[in-house]
């Protein structure tokens, strides 16, 4: 085989190299197909419950015709709109918390050699590698051990505690490109190390926290699991209503919520890759 | 995401804690104490108590719930979970790993947009993923409408095709809530292997599933693994899918374990379940990364080398 054959695999279209080797080219053309029709199959599902959320039929089978009815409906709907209020406070409860002990703690972690600095790295990650029916599971024996009765508060524990490592890996990786002489030189002109850190570090940080931030938010949002766990009946969130209705059948009201969210998603994937390459510049 | 979570960044200039860095550091460390450490040894606790009238926990240690476990109706539950879970695993490699590969040999620009187009699928709710497959599913559903507006379904299928509440539509939930989990490991570790390895093994003669086989499944294992990891445990105790996509007909180790808790009521069983679930991730995570380490040597000396 020759060279250029070879390095066809790796070439890009770009360079305007045509590869001579015609099974390269084959094989490249036939991954290709193969990524659009792994797209068709991610994409087709949503795109046909955003289609349906506008159709007149309840049925959801036919396409009628258009309709804004179920929106409409949507926002005159009792519990679909409680608990989406309860999945907002808890959404920001969480975020919050989440932020301010995923900052420290990257920071903290970066500053100080900790003795078994690695372990508590571990430590940190074992909550977004857990299988969330054992972080639920565990969460509410301990709720129900230590006396704490069900409620908003045991939700946004349980959110805050799988939420906060996005954050912390999130600035982690930022704060492994800043410049150690930013501190030193804000400490030599005569800061406190609180001043330093919020004055000087923080901004640096920005970009990072933000988008770890809203992580944590949409993570919180979506959650269900956990929450079927450790929620009370007047806590419920917006994600266990949604799943109670759905196990009973269609119902254009979800679909209808359901492209709201989607549009949301869109908005804010959007927004952290505008995030990320500002944090990249 | 660049392989198991867990790694520790190292920064040259840290500095000793003291007492005052130990103590701001403390909050974060009593939440984790707290909320992490604690309850899981809680659940350990519960899972040797026993279940008293009313459903009281009674503590004490007895194995009894662990022998329950094993009893053949749980261990045939445990078995169809893991081998659902194992599928749509190997369904996501197999649908994933090639699509991942391609968007990593893009150039940089399309590479971005097209990562882009996973992460939305990959930050959208499953349950509204999932909720997406019932309308297409369900037996006067999409795909049955179009089977029978093509004229296929009198000839072909006499009845509409009962696709939802099958064990077919618990694993299409599962792939499709799970691949984007995939795709973005081994798209981080593809996109980092330097081309001109690839280039090299062409040059020493080997075939392109020698190539495939000997240089780029083990340069992007670390993705895989991550990927398998990502998809495989969450998938193993994803009872809302099954009870959306199986109805109540597909009964797995996650829907045991949420109706103990919920239903039966019996704590200590369901919380001998959640223990062996979590002896089950922690073998699957130790595997992979046991595994990782075996197949990191042969391609190493070659990685470092370039």
């Amino acid at each position: 085989m020759t060279p250029e054959a070879a390095a066809a695999i790796s070439a890009s279209p770009r360079t305007g190299r045509r590869p001579r080797f015609s099974g390269i080219r084959f094989l490249d053309g036939a991954l290709g197909v193969w990524t659009a029709l792994v797209f068709a199959f991610l994409y087709l599902p949503i795109v046909v419950l955003v289609v349906y959320s506008f159709n007149t039929s309840r049925l959801n089978i036919v396409w009628e015709s258009f309709t804004l009815r179920w929106y409409g409906e949507l926002f005159d709907h009792t519990p679909l709109m409680r608990t989406f209020k309860n999945s907002l406070i808890i959404a920001a409860a969480a975020t919050a918390l989440s932020v301010v002990i995923g900052t420290a703690g990257a920071w903290l972690l970066h500053r100080y050699r900790y003795r078994w600095a690695r372990g508590l790295q571990s430590l940190v990650c074992v909550p977004m590698v857990m299988p969330e029916i054992v972080m639920g599971v565990s969460l509410l024996v301990f709720f129900a051990v230590a006396g704490i009765e069900l409620g908003h508060s045991t939700v946004i524990i349980a959110h805050t505690t799988f939420c906060f490592p996005f954050v912390l890996v999130a600035v982690q990786a930022r704060l492994q490109g800043l410049d150690p002489s930013l501190e030193e030189a804000a400490l030599d002109l005569g800061a406190t190390p609180l001043r330093a850190f919020w004055l000087v570090i923080v901004p640096c940080l920005r970009p990072a926290i933000l988008s770890g931030g809203l992580m944590a938010f949409t993570l919180s949002m979506d959650e269900l699991i956990i929450s079927l766990f450790t929620a009370s009946p007047d806590a419920r969130t917006l994600p266990m209503q949604v799943f109670g209705m759905a196990k009973v059948g269609l119902n254009p009201m979800i679909n209808a919520l359901s492209a709201l969210f989607i549009v949301t998603t869109v908005a804010f994937v959007l927004f952290s890759e505008h995030l990320r390459r500002l944090a990249n510049r | 995401m660049q392989g198991l979570p867990g790694s520790f960044p190292e920064n040259p200039h840290a500095r000793a804690p003291r007492l005052r860095g130990w103590l701001l550091l403390a909050p974060m460390l009593a939440w984790l104490a707290l909320f992490v450490v604690a309850p899981a040894f809680v659940l350990l606790a519960y899972s040797f108590a026993s279940r008293g009238a009313l459903g009281a926990v009674e503590f004490g240690f007895s194995w009894d719930n662990y022998a329950r476990v094993f009893d053949p109706i749980y261990l045939k539950i445990l078995a169809r979970s893991v081998g659902y879970a194992a599928l749509t695993t190997v369904l996501c490699v197999l649908i994933g790993y090639p699509a991942a590969w391609f968007i990593a040999r893009r150039p940089p620009v399309w590479r971005e947009r097209l990562i882009l187009l996973v992460m939305i699928p990959f930050w959208t709710s499953f349950l509204i993923r999932t909720y997406a497959w019932i309308a297409i599913l369900k037996s006067e559903g999409l795909l049955n409408g179009l089977l029978q507006a093509s004229g296929a379904v009198p000839r072909i299928f006499p009845e509409p095709l009962a696709l939802l509440y099958t064990p077919t539509a618990v694993v299409i939930g599962l792939v499709y809530a799970y691949l984007p989990f995939m795709i973005l490991p081994v798209y981080a570790s593809a996109e980092k292997l330097d081309g001109s390895l690839v280039e090299a093994a062409h040059d020493l003669g080997a075939g392109p599933l020698r190539v495939f086989r000997e240089v780029i499944v083990p340069l992007t294992w670390p993705g895989i693994a991550a990927g398998m990891l990502l998809v495989f445990m969450p998938a193993l105790g994803m009872f809302a899918v099954t009870d959306l996509m199986g109805g109540a007909r597909v009964s797995m180790i996650g829907n045991v374990i949420h109706n103990q808790f919920t239903k039966a009521l019996n704590l200590p069983f369901g919380a001998a379940l959640g223990v062996v679930f979590t002896l089950l991730f922690v073998l699957c995570y130790a595997l992979l990364q046991w595994r990782g380490g075996r197949a990191r040597p042969a391609a190493a000396p070659a990685a470092s080398n370039s």
